[in-house]
């Protein structure tokens, strides 16, 4: 049985920024998402060691995506690289093309997709229905073919286009750093003292992780990584055999930890079960790289981003032909 | 003769090849055969009890060999094997 006084209604925060009951735009939703503390999955995490998920699915596309999708795509209204008649263009099998044709629906842009062929179902089918188009990449070459493949269309018409390009625009940590990094700071009233998140671009690790490093220098940064080139993890990159992404600075992490694709999808099953969060396979793996962490410490507060929810991967091999144990 | 497409993180041993030959009746058996002229490949598609590892899927002329007979599935000469990560990467 749980604690009786986690039972408790929740009474509303004080002075907490949170999101508008009111607003003009889905895009004025983007941010402001949840920490909820981790109770059950510690795994000999000592009680004087804080354990808390951000929980970006939140965000009104389903994932922390959102974040640089929206700063990229404003700064580069701002910049004059995009306005309108182009289309917003991408290599994304994953959160950040759901997020960028929400922000294109939104804003009345037109949206291009390129993405492996082997995409989920669901994503497929929640990005045709914001209107994007889609163009398939070669399955066998995973992320890799669909950026390769993108920057062929995009040097057939350059002038057609506005490429966010999540793997080389700044934009992207810097929506975190703006963001993120300042919400677990108030969140947890300054007291975080390690950050974890698994890593795709890098953006997500590289802003929080600046901004959080800049509040407080002894913040640890660690990163959660697949340990394989050949692995089942969407959404993370195994950086020593891939195309690493420009905002990515691994110099400045504190760690990077890898983790199995059977350690990340068991982890996933228990997150469901035990605390009753259905979440994507990096949350897993992000979590698996906490708890390594957390159980070394005897005090702290150890802050990890869940960067989505499970439901969009149902139809893919983590759940399809799963069955309860 | 078959031949098997290849993924990018198992192209280092094959030599880089996206593509090669083997035989075999079935898929199980091909894949032994593969395993003799490339080392080392099998235990990165197969687990530890010789099932096809979760996060990877194998396809015969285009058809899921987890909805045909597995390990079993027949396989002709001049059928493609296509062993394909079951994710697209993300991001």
């Amino acid at each position: 049985m749980r604690a009786a006084d986690s039972l408790a209604m929740p009474s509303a925060a004080e002075g907490q920024p949170s999101r508008p009951l009111l607003c003009p735009s889905v895009l004025e939703l983007i941010g402001n998402t949840p920490l909820v503390e981790i109770q059950r999955v510690r795994d000999g995490v000592p009680a004087t060691v804080q354990l808390f998920a951000k929980l970006e699915g939140f965000n009104p596309g389903g994932s922390v995506k959102d974040r640089p999708a929206l700063r990229m795509v404003r700064e580069g209204l701002e910049s004059g690289q995009l306005h309108p008649g182009k289309t917003i263009l991408d290599s994304t099998s994953g959160n950040t093309g759901i997020a960028l044709a929400m922000i294109g629906a939104a804003l009345g842009f037109p949206v291009k997709l390129v993405m492996p062929a082997n995409v989920s179902r669901e994503r497929r089918q929640v990005v045709q229905a914001f209107g994007a188009e889609i163009v398939l990449s070669d399955p066998l070459e995973g992320s890799d073919g669909a950026i390769r493949l993108c920057r062929t269309i995009l040097a057939e018409a350059p002038e057609r286009y506005f490429k966010p390009d999540q793997y080389f625009n700044e934009a992207n940590p810097r929506a975190h750093f703006h963001t993120t990094g300042p919400e677990i700071w108030r969140q947890t009233e300054g007291r975080v003292t390690h950050f974890v998140s698994g890593i795709g671009t890098g953006g997500t690790i590289m802003g929080t992780g600046r901004y959080l490093k800049s509040r407080n220098p002894r913040v640890q940064v660690i990163a959660a990584e697949p340990d394989d080139a050949f692995h089942g993890i969407e959404g993370l990159k195994h950086m020593a055999s891939s195309i690493v992404p420009g905002v990515y600075k691994e110099h400045e992490l504190d760690a990077k930890i890898g983790v199995t694709t059977d350690d990340a999808y068991a982890m996933v099953y228990r997150l469901a079960r035990e605390e009753g969060l259905v979440v994507g396979q990096s949350c897993g793996a992000a979590h698996c790289v906490a708890l390594r962490i957390a159980r070394t410490l005897s005090e702290g507060c150890v802050v990890v981003l869940f960067a989505d929810f499970g439901s969009r991967y149902l139809s893919t091999n983590l759940w399809a032909g799963w069955t309860p144990p | 003769m078959s031949q098997v497409r290849i993924p990018t993180p198992l192209r280092k041993y094959t030599g880089g090849a996206d593509a090669v030959e083997a035989s075999g009746d079935t898929v199980g058996a091909l894949l032994g055969d593969l395993e003799a002229r490339y080392p080392g490949i099998r235990e990165r598609i197969c687990d530890e009890s010789g099932q096809i590892r979760r996060f990877v899927n194998v396809f015969v002329n285009g058809e899921d060999i987890r909805f045909l007979a597995n390990l079993d599935t027949p396989v002709r000469a001049g059928d493609e094997l296509s062993i394909v990560p079951a994710i697209a990467g993300g991001c």
